[in-house]
């Protein structure tokens, strides 16, 4: 068996970190006895059509301006239509933001998204960062946030979850990040996945299903996420 | 700031700053709490806003300012020596408070209480945040820009936020300036095209230290002036090297000062030729590894322009002896520690490289510390950007402790260290080094790999065992 990973600009977007969360997929995929394999799509790339899992990560400003201009048209399209058809995917500040309707920066033209998630960022005032705690479907998630972006959720979209510490989404709504179908998008760095263990299986196991659908992941030892994840819990809940 | 009879205006403002700064230092110390090396400063700085700018005026020689990611410690520390020896009475925040209260504490510290200042130039270690108010505050002779990467994102904000604040601080220079660059970082090249300012440019050719790949931690590797990837005719460490665009053409300029025929011996010391239009000159010095050249390049190439003979620069440097906390070994209980300081993912790869450089893997027992603290850096994800992958050869045990070693660990067992031989330890760094020690034979060396608070409490839990002398004493 075999997982193949799609990482989405990965030169370009990996600024907290980013490149724990694919290590974490292909590891865990590996310590089953899954083969995995991480494909880098860059700016230019068409998008391969095997990949079960996509991560897409941060970047800097400068960064960001041409991955979204590389998004527009039928790249963007073929993503959309990737996790209509059960593809995993988890994408990460700047990412999350660009898979958005749109993103306004303060004092320069919108960057238009692709609309994988029903929502809208602007660039707000101040900058939120420090340590998060949120409630969600997989249990309680901790990571890091490190943004100025306010994003808006549009009615009716699931978000990730509901912030217990931290900001969130825009500081406003206690939400953090958004579902659509089997795509997830969020604020939470850290790396988030080897904290989270149940995120990162959920997402292994979501994109090994699109080809055979009663395909279950069988248990590891997770001592060390454990211990990662408490301390993570611990200094959210008493440093913010 | 003295008039033509000799007769000195008191300024009464600055003069209740220093009085109130000395005031504050001395209690610091009575109470022991340390080495006082930033209240002082904020105490005199709120006093007199313009203390900085006063006392620099009265400097013969002016100021040097260092900034810069990585080894703008040790690369003070080289210049401040080497200007020693050289016969200037040097003012240097020495103790690596570098923010605009620790430079105020090191001045109000060589001030009378009139003002005046018994020194003729500093050299002032400057952190990323505090450059632009640095730079306004005492219109440097000298800057030094060592290089820029991705350091403790949630405190400095993105890097593209720095370029921005330093670019408009260099505006303002003008020709009475000499910036001296790094030209192997193409983000400072671009940083500082087109400045009024005199330029000085210094890098690497050595063909022998070329890394075959990009290391994951790179972060410039985008043409800064048309954003398509640069190619590299060689790469030193992280995104540093000899830089090209296919797309634009832009690539690294001409060096005035050429570091190369690099000699590295271990975790003990490192040799090379420094090349510039003064000509050649050997430098022999007891810090190790390839980002360590570069800070000898930068400190010999700023004491050059300063006007420094290449002789006393060689002396000073022979002579040399390790920055606080990033290379040193002490003895305890009959075991030679080995600590170096970790604080972001180029350093700490330039640690893993050196440590691993001989057999490729770990040659003997190794504890990483891990705090989360403000000076630490708060995100801990930067543990993802480091390739800890190189210590998954071998078979030598490696320890984590501190607020975040169990960050530590998961991040070695997703590198494929077998998680048989990762032991988490106490976050307690009292606990945790004893039983480090205990765990390592007696008479045999371990290495300790700890970030910057971290490093902090181990050296008083080393200094209360009677095995280090503390820091600000040196």
């Amino acid at each position: 068996m075999r997982v193949t990973i799609g990482w989405l600009y990965g030169r370009k977007m990996n600024i907290y970190g980013d490149r724990g969360n694919v290590q974490t997929v292909a590891q865990r995929a590996r310590w089953r006895g899954i083969d995995a394999d991480v494909r880098e799509i860059g700016i230019g790339d068409p998008l391969p059509d095997e990949i079960d899992v996509f991560f897409f990560g941060g970047g800097q400003d400068q960064s960001q301006v041409a991955v979204a201009r590389d998004l527009q048209g039928e790249k963007g399209e073929r993503l959309k239509a990737a996790v209509a058809d059960g593809a995993a995917l988890l994408a990460i500040c700047g990412g999350y933001q660009l898979l958005g309707h749109e993103y306004r920066p303060h004092d320069a033209e919108p960057l238009p998204g692709i609309g994988l998630f029903d929502l809208v960022t602007e660039a707000g005032p101040e900058r939120f960062i420090g340590n998060v705690l949120i409630g969600s479907r997989w249990g309680e998630l901790v990571g890091f946030e490190n943004h100025s972006g306010l994003t808006h959720l549009g009615p009716g979209v699931e978000p990730m979850g509901k912030v217990l510490v931290g900001r969130g989404n825009n500081g406003q709504d206690g939400t953090e990040g958004a579902i659509a179908g089997t795509a997830v998008g969020c604020y939470m760095h850290g790396a988030l996945l080897p904290k989270n263990p149940t995120l990162a299986d959920w997402l292994l196991e979501t994109g090994l299903r699109r080809r055979d659908p009663s395909f279950t992941l069988s248990p590891l030892d997770d001592t060390f996420e454990t211990a990662a994840h408490a301390t993570a819990r611990e200094r959210a809940r008493t440093t913010r | 700031m003295e008039t033509k009879g000799g007769a000195r205006r008191i300024d009464p403002r600055l003069a209740a700053a220093l009085a109130a700064s000395r005031l504050t230092a001395t209690s610091i110390r009575r109470l022991g709490r340390g080495g006082g090396t930033s209240a002082p400063g904020l105490v005199a700085e709120r006093i007199d806003p313009a203390i900085l700018t006063k006392l620099t005026a009265g400097l013969t020689d002016g100021a040097i300012v260092v900034a810069g990611t990585n080894g703008k410690t040790t690369t003070s520390r080289m210049i401040a020596d080497i200007l020693e020896v050289a016969g200037h009475a040097v003012i240097h925040n020495r103790s690596g408070s570098n923010l605009v209260r620790g430079v105020v504490t090191a001045f109000a510290g060589h001030a009378s209480l009139t003002g005046r200042v018994g020194a003729g130039i500093a050299v002032i270690e400057s952190d990323e945040a505090a450059f632009p108010a640095v730079v306004r505050l005492t219109r440097p002779r000298i800057i030094l820009l060592n290089n820029l990467f991705r350091d403790q994102l949630d405190r400095y904000g993105e890097l593209d936020t720095i370029v921005r604040s330093w670019r408009g601080a260099l505006e303002t220079l003008d020709a009475s300036t000499t910036i001296v660059i790094n030209a192997d970082d193409p983000s400072l090249v671009a940083l500082t095209d087109g400045l009024r300012a005199r330029l000085v440019r210094f890098g690497l050719d050595d063909p022998t230290w070329r890394l075959d790949t990009l290391p994951h931690a790179v972060d410039s590797t985008s043409c800064r002036w048309c954003g398509a990837d640069l190619d590299y005719g060689a790469l030193y460490v992280s995104h540093l090297g000899d830089w090209r665009c296919a797309a634009c053409g832009r690539r690294r300029p001409e060096l005035d000062m050429t570091g190369r025929a690099i000699d590295l011996r271990g975790v003990e010391s490192l040799a090379m030729t420094v090349d510039g239009p003064g000509g050649e000159g050997r430098i022999e010095i007891g810090v190790p590894g390839l980002y360590n050249a570069y800070n000898v390049l930068a400190a010999v190439t700023v004491a050059r322009v300063a006007g420094v003979p290449d002789e006393t620069i060689a002396t000073a440097l022979a002579a040399f002896r390790s920055a606080f906390g990033r290379i040193e070994r002490v003895t305890y209980r009959n075991r030679t520690l080995t600590l170096a300081l970790v604080k972001n993912p180029v350093g700490f790869n330039e640690v893993l490289r050196m440590l691993t450089m001989a057999s490729g893997g770990l040659t003997v027992p190794t504890l990483i510390a891990i705090n989360d603290r403000d000076a630490d850096g708060r995100d801990v994800s930067w543990l993802w950007d480091v390739d800890f992958e190189l210590l998954a050869p071998g078979d030598r045990p490696l320890f984590t402790t501190g607020i975040r070693g169990t960050d530590m660990g998961n991040r070695l067992k997703y590198a494929g260290v077998p998680p048989e031989r990762i032991t988490p330890l106490p976050d307690d760094l009292a606990k945790a080094l004893d039983q480090f020690v205990a765990a390592a034979p007696e008479g045999s060396t371990a290495y300790i790999l700890p970030t910057y608070t971290a490093m902090l409490d181990l050296r008083q839990v080393l200094a209360g065992l009677g095995a280090v002398e503390t820091f600000w004493k040196q």
